[in-house]
């Protein structure tokens, strides 16, 4: 191989897409190959630097023309803050749909996650795998959910307490917004049993019972404010 | 501290909710939830767009991008990330209007203002361009496979697939545009001191 078909594959060397054997021989040759040690090493560059470029926004704002195109009116067009924290507020309609939204994503999340560790996903579900409880890396339960536990049942009590002064549109979206966190709650426990110390589950699991105690405490406030 | 209203719940949400619910919303024509997504995504729109075709046409391609995008929006199922999606989306209208202009064509080897390839050491500092200008200058086709596979993450095979050339084609612009930029990164650390 003449030294141009050396460096014509170092892009492929580089990606890790030549086989074992080419491998080897194009290794061989780096060993004694300075200028094919430096082309590979600024090419390395080259990549690197790519993967680092940041993206830009344009320079004038697009949306109008955009939303104008679309037969949407620009000018009552949401505004919406680039760096103050997000907080949005739903109407029913769109709790609903977010609530749907989140047994979807957590579905789909949960199915990913048992996809990368379990090759049946479904045997694995009707069948816990024994030893699970003495592996080191299971989450124990400590003083934080003891906390936990006890601010959703206090929260669920207030609830129960003032449910009268919802309407009933409003009871039975929180109802089913429950329902669906608890569902994806008990999958992701049911997932994290299997595995204990896959990372995406313990941060799901996390969020999940974030999500359930904050819409407890925005429904237990709106209760209480609806007096 | 927003107050909470009858008939209406405020909660604090993940991007990734947020952006699920956005769709689901825009899918069903709310427009302010298609701003958002808009919002959220035309920097990597616009950037993508600059990089492939051009500062003069990127602007015009962000638009016309986003405007697919909710005229489509009703064929997106959630198998991928809405990003992803709208990523592809973006992609496939960027070079198939590329195409259709017979640019690629025109300037896919010898294109004016191209950079030189240059198999020898990196340029002297003092005449090193802006890494995007270079990218800007390489050959179309080199150009589109570097930002698609070094910048965008794209494979081989995918990229051929869209392209619409073989994957071994692909390999050799991939090394092509990677050599021609070589000589345009910035000096490292030690050579800048000795400056």
């Amino acid at each position: 191989m003449t030294p141009d078909q050396w460096t014509a594959r170092l892009s492929e060397y580089l990606d890790g897409e030549l086989d074992g054997a080419e491998r080897q021989a194009l290794d061989a040759h780096l060993d004694g190959c300075a200028d094919c040690r430096d082309t590979l090493a600024e090419l390395q560059r080259v990549t690197l630097r790519a993967t680092a470029l940041s993206d830009r926004e344009p320079a004038a704002d697009l949306w109008p023309g955009i939303a104008a195109r679309i037969g949407l009116p620009a000018a009552t067009a949401a505004r919406v803050s680039r760096l103050a924290p997000r907080r949005w507020s739903f109407t029913l309609p769109q709790l609903a749909a977010a609530g749907l939204l989140l047994a979807a994503v957590g579905a789909g999340g949960l199915w990913l996650a048992q996809r990368s560790w379990s090759p049946e996903p479904a045997a694995m579900a009707r069948e816990p795998v024994a030893g699970a409880e003495g592996s080191k890396f299971r989450l124990t339960r400590n003083e934080g959910d003891d906390a936990y536990d006890r601010a959703v049942a206090d929260l669920e009590r207030v609830l129960a307490e003032n449910r009268s002064r919802l309407d009933t549109a409003t009871v039975r979206v929180l109802e089913e917004s429950l329902r669906t966190i608890d569902r994806a709650l008990a999958r992701a426990r049911t997932a994290l049993d299997q595995d204990p110390s896959n990372s995406y589950l313990n941060a799901h699991l996390a969020e999940t019972m974030r999500r359930k105690l904050d819409l407890l405490r925005r429904a237990a406030a709106l209760a209480t404010a609806s007096s | 501290m927003h107050e909470p209203s009858v008939g209406a719940l405020t909660v604090n949400r993940t991007p990734a909710v947020d952006a699920a619910a956005d769709v689901a919303l825009a899918q069903s024509g709310d427009g302010h939830a298609f701003e958002r997504l808009y919002r959220g995504h035309v920097a990597r729109v616009h950037s993508l767009a600059r990089r492939m075709a051009g500062p003069d046409e990127a602007d015009e391609l962000t638009q016309d991008a986003f405007v697919r995008a909710w005229e489509k929006l009703g064929t997106f199922r959630g198998e991928a990330a809405f990003g992803t999606w709208l990523h592809r989306l973006a992609v496939n209208l960027i070079l198939s209007r590329r195409s259709r202009m017979g640019r690629d064509r025109q300037r896919f080897d010898d294109a004016d203002g191209a950079l030189d390839l240059k198999p020898t050491a990196p340029a002297r500092p003092e005449l090193a361009i802006d890494f995007e200008t270079a990218i800007a200058r390489l050959p179309e086709g080199a150009k589109h496979v570097f930002v698609l596979h070094d910048v965008e993450g794209y494979r081989h095979d995918e990229i051929a697939g869209q392209m619409g050339i073989a994957v071994g084609t692909s390999k050799a612009q991939l090394h092509r545009a990677r050599m021609l930029l070589r000589g345009h990164l910035e000096p490292k650390a030690k050579e800048r001191g000795r400056r």
